[in-house]
């Protein structure tokens, strides 16, 4: 249960962290809060020969609203900075009401946004949140950058286009529509411990009440969190009704997911609570949404 | 570099200077390197709280942090609360309310609670529970140390006015 020995920078500003990552390579391993990292070096299922550690690097912890709308998220942010944002709660209610599920206040005062989307756990929240919000992630390396939307950002578990030489700089989450409501389940034994399934659900409404968009990710059932094709199929430019919520639920927890057994739960049970957070959760969102008005 | 490092840590008010490790997890800085024993190693993976120090006055896990990403903060620690004569307000009422047996998690528990307290001074039975969500404990059932929090909370209030 210790770490195997490992180099260690503490870089204290992107370019130097930049630089590193560069002259590093393979052997160079981004460590943010550490929440999950740490834990694996514990283990010895991770060991990196060489840790760069962001924590040193303020510039990446922030909020901002841009003028276009939405929120734009520093990756080193601490989940409980973003937890308790009052600017957060207004824009994007969705990561806060799934917050409470990611391990305990301890771990989300260390814990950061962007480490959590980089680890690209299958099981984790803020991956799948990212994706029913549709982000944009900021993807910084020595001399250039790009911007990944993150529908194309997830490869597997615990995998992401990021390569050794990049890191994640920054989550923009765009603004959401008017008459839009979101909603986020979990079944987990008790709070803070692993997912057993979770869905997040994002629904528009047009002008007469019909389905303008919807988008149902889900977690914790795959090597990445998936979005329902089913969704948009069955809903957009319909009425948001129970009976075809019912549809989708089944369709997606009988055809769309891959959910394996394990400690935590049987693959069947996943298929189950996937299809009843489905129902519930496109529920919610739904009277979320109506209830914006507009 | 894998090569020890030379660090600057205040703890409980004092100022440490060491050479460590990299891989050395500050859990185990306080206890081997320090002699600050009151940090308990429960399950050294983030899921037990028994490690739970406070860092720039914030809650962590001691055992999900390296001892060199403390240095320049400031560490607190459940040896720093009270003496045996001069319990902490919050010692004292987890002792009148029976709020241990075995007393493995207790300093975890401290710590956590500590700066709840500090940013909600008069908690409902809801939000202590929700505080304490990620401290283990096998002996109590978690009542007497609901209990405690709510009865400390009172000490405290009183003696903050």
């Amino acid at each position: 249960m210790k770490p195997a020995a490992f180099d260690y920078y503490a870089p204290a500003s992107v370019e130097e962290a930049l630089d590193r990552l560069a002259e590093l390579g393979y052997n160079g391993k981004v460590l943010a809060g550490g929440q999950s990292l740490t834990p694996a070096m514990n283990f010895r299922m991770a060991r990196p020969a060489a840790l760069v550690d962001l924590n040193a690097i303020h510039e990446l912890e922030y909020i901002k609203t841009p003028p276009e709308g939405g929120l734009a998220i520093g990756s080193m942010t601490r989940d409980s900075v973003v937890e308790h944002s009052p600017v957060v709660l207004e824009k994007a209610p969705l990561v806060v009401e799934a917050m409470p599920n990611i391990g305990h206040p301890q771990i989300r005062n260390r814990g950061t946004f962007g480490g959590a989307i980089a680890h690209a756990d299958p099981a984790g929240q803020l991956p799948g949140i990212s994706l029913a919000l549709r982000a944009n992630l900021h993807i910084l390396k020595k001399g250039s950058d790009r911007w990944v939307p993150v529908d194309e950002f997830f490869l597997g578990p615990f995998m992401t286009v990021i390569e050794p030489d990049e890191m994640l700089a920054e989550v923009v989450l765009p603004p959401l529509p008017t008459r839009t409501g979101t909603s986020y389940k979990q079944v987990s034994r008790q709070r803070g411990s692993a997912t057993q399934s979770a869905i997040a659900s994002v629904v528009s409404l047009d002008e007469k009440g019909k389905v303008a968009n919807v988008r149902v990710v889900m977690m914790s059932v795959g090597a990445t969190p998936l979005v329902s094709a089913a969704a948009e199929e069955i809903l957009i430019g319909q009425e948001p009704v129970e009976e075809a919520f019912k549809e989708i639920a089944t369709k997606a927890s009988e055809t769309e997911i891959d959910p394996s057994t394990d400690m935590h739960a049987t693959a069947e049970y996943r298929r189950q609570a996937t299809r009843g957070l489905i129902i519930q959760s496109l529920a919610t969102a739904t009277a979320r949404a109506k209830g914006k008005g507009g | 570099m894998s090569a020890p490092i030379k660090i600057k840590v205040k703890v409980n008010g004092v100022d440490y200077e060491r050479t460590v490790e990299p891989r050395l997890l500050l859990s185990d800085f306080l206890r081997h390197d320090l002699e600050l024993t009151s940090t308990h190693v429960g399950c050294e993976h983030g899921m037990c709280g028994a490690c739970t120090v406070l860092m720039d006055g914030v809650a962590v896990r001691s055992c999900l942090v390296f001892a060199v990403q403390a240095n320049e903060h400031a560490i607190e620690t459940a040896d720093g609360l009270g003496t045996e004569t001069a319990l902490h307000p919050l010692q004292q009422a987890f002792m009148e309310e029976h709020a241990l047996q075995c007393g493995f998690c207790t300093p975890g528990f401290l710590m956590s609670i500590i700066p709840f307290l500090r940013d909600n001074p008069r908690p409902t039975d809801e939000q202590i529970r929700e505080a304490i969500d990620g401290n283990l404990c096998r002996c109590t059932g978690y009542e007497n140390i609901v209990r405690a929090v709510k009865k400390a909370s009172v000490t405290m209030a009183g003696k903050a006015k």
